[in-house]
């Protein structure tokens, strides 16, 4: 087996006293699609926001290309690689659409690729292409989601953090938004996709963990996760 | 239209582009970061003993003072920045206005210290004699720094809406989580502020001290025509200062002709009181 791309051990993360993640581990090996899933408030974002270094971690381990990157401010970790689609989007909203995917370049040590990254941005999503001069803050909510994971895209990372990628938004625009992640996933790209819908997240995943109030509850093959009753008790609180 | 009150709004014109430069670096802080800088009328007087010393030292005029005193403002913008303004940023509102306040004091009692307190001129013939063209008089130092100052705030404004470097400043200021998962690290753009805005701040002091006295405490009198015209235009827009500068230097100049010089601040505040009882967001500020 190859060693993972990232790999998080014990990790938890404390806001004064509230425990934002108590004891989370899990591996995303290169070339695959892992789901984090769990309810609202199980521990996907922060744990996300622990990995892209925007939250500090009190313990464990956060190791990606066998170095730890854990307590690594988020500027360093992009430049090693990671790139996140946060939650909420967190566009430049008074930015033209173009801007955004620039200022998402800032981590690339070679200006020149800029071209030809904000060539596949607008391949992916020709919608971003017509409004490149539109300013972020006028766009529908599909569009500000595709903004969002364009942008993330533009620093070419190894590892995507997708979080939330429906949420809010028409199923239709969320089934091109799941054809997308699939194409990338074709290329060869990793995912980590955080993720409330269930089905949705295992249909395009590999592998997935479930969070159940900031600890691992269960974890195992998509495929397998798909039928098991066992998820559904987690997500409930019943378990 | 008279000749003499064409000269007169001409005059207040230039007048204005000068307070819309050193009232531009003002906003641009306030902007970035929300943080009142109340040693900007100090950072005013450095640059003014700046280009009292190039002066003094080998005679240089406004082609030497000036691109010195912005080098000079922008290194003090920087240190300002990460010595203090960055550590103060983290308490509540009373701590900025009181650790921006203990820097102001700071910059005037080091100049008390160093240059004494008599009032300083640079002599008038340091540009050489007035001009005119077109049956208007035209005074070379009050020419040169309404130009200079419609330049800088012409550049300062295309910095900012038209280069990667003003994008991830402006980036910073929306939303700084954000902008460090983009991989920019804020305290960098908003030391970049500091020296853009204290640079142009140096310029303008430079400018203004070609056809204004010197003096320690002259930052005081100066900083309020800043804060009048951020505020007329809009607390954290450039365009704002601008406009208002160049409707105050006007104002200001006109009600001088018609009614007395006495009276010229009068007016300016009643003109600054009524904008902003109808629009307490300023001319051109968000609401």
């Amino acid at each position: 087996m190859t060693a993972p791309l990232l790999k998080v051990e014990h990790l938890e993360v404390r806001y004064g006293d509230l425990i934002g993640v108590a004891d989370v581990s899990l591996e995303v090996p290169p070339g695959k699609i892992v789901a984090l899933l769990g309810s609202n408030g199980a521990g996907k974002t922060t744990t996300l926001n622990a990995i892209i270094g925007v939250v500090p971690t009190s313990s464990g381990r956060i190791v990606f290309r066998s170095e730890d990157i854990a307590g690594m401010p988020a500027y360093a970790v992009v430049r090693k690689g990671v790139a996140l689609s946060p939650e909420g989007w967190r566009l430049f909203v008074q930015q033209s659409v173009e801007n955004n995917l620039m200022l998402g370049a800032t981590p690339l040590a070679d200006k020149s690729r800029i071209g030809g990254l904000l060539e596949r941005v607008y391949t992916l999503f020709p919608r971003l292409a017509e409004r490149r001069k539109q300013q972020a803050g006028t766009m529908s909510g599909g569009e500000r989601q595709m903004l969002a994971v364009g942008r993330a895209l533009m620093s070419d990372p190894q590892l995507l953090l997708l979080d939330e990628p429906s949420l809010g938004l028409a199923p239709a625009v969320v089934e091109t938004m799941y054809e997308t992640f699939v194409k990338l996933h074709d290329t060869g790209l990793t995912i980590l996709l955080a993720e409330q819908s269930v089905d949705l997240a295992l249909e395009v995943a590999d592998y997935a963990y479930v969070l159940q109030v900031g600890r691992g509850a269960l974890e195992g093959p998509a495929k397998e996760l798909a039928g098991n009753a066992e998820v559904q008790r987690v997500y409930l609180g019943i378990g | 239209m008279s000749l003499t009150l064409l000269q007169v709004i001409v005059s207040g014109l230039l007048l204005g582009a000068v307070y819309a430069l050193f009232a531009s670096g003002l906003t641009l802080i306030w902007g970035m970061m929300n943080v009142v800088n109340f040693a900007h009328g100090d950072f005013v007087m450095l640059a003014m003993y700046a280009a009292f010393v190039v002066w003094t030292a080998f005679g240089g005029g406004p082609a030497a003072s000036v691109p010195i005193a912005a080098m000079l403002l922008a290194t003090v913008g920087v240190l300002s920045y990460f010595l203090l303004v960055r550590h103060i940023m983290r308490g509540p509102m009373l701590a900025q206005i009181l650790g921006t306040f203990g820097l102001a004091l700071f910059l005037r009692y080091s100049a008390f210290w160093l240059f004494g307190s008599d009032f300083r001129t640079l002599p008038d013939t340091i540009l050489g004699a007035p001009f005119e063209f077109w049956g208007l008089r035209v005074d070379a130092p009050r020419l040169l720094a309404g130009a200079i100052g419609l330049l800088v705030i012409l550049g300062l404004h295309l910095i900012l809406t038209r280069t990667s470097l003003g994008s991830k400043m402006l980036a910073v200021s929306e939303d700084a989580v954000a902008a460090q998962i983009v991989g920019i690290r804020p305290e960098y753009m908003q030391a970049a502020a500091w020296a853009l805005a204290a640079g142009a701040t140096g310029i303008a002091g430079a400018l203004i001290a070609t056809f204004f006295y010197t003096s320690p405490t002259v930052g005081e009198t100066l900083a309020i025509i800043a804060f009048v015209t951020v505020s007329l235009g809009g607390f954290g827009s450039v365009p704002g200062a601008l406009v208002a500068g160049l409707l105050i230097g006007v104002v200001e100049s006109v009600s001088a002709y018609v009614i007395g010089p006495v009276y010229k601040d009068v007016i300016v505040y009643i003109l600054f009181v009524l904008v902003l009882w109808f629009r307490p967001q300023g001319l051109m500020g968000k609401a």
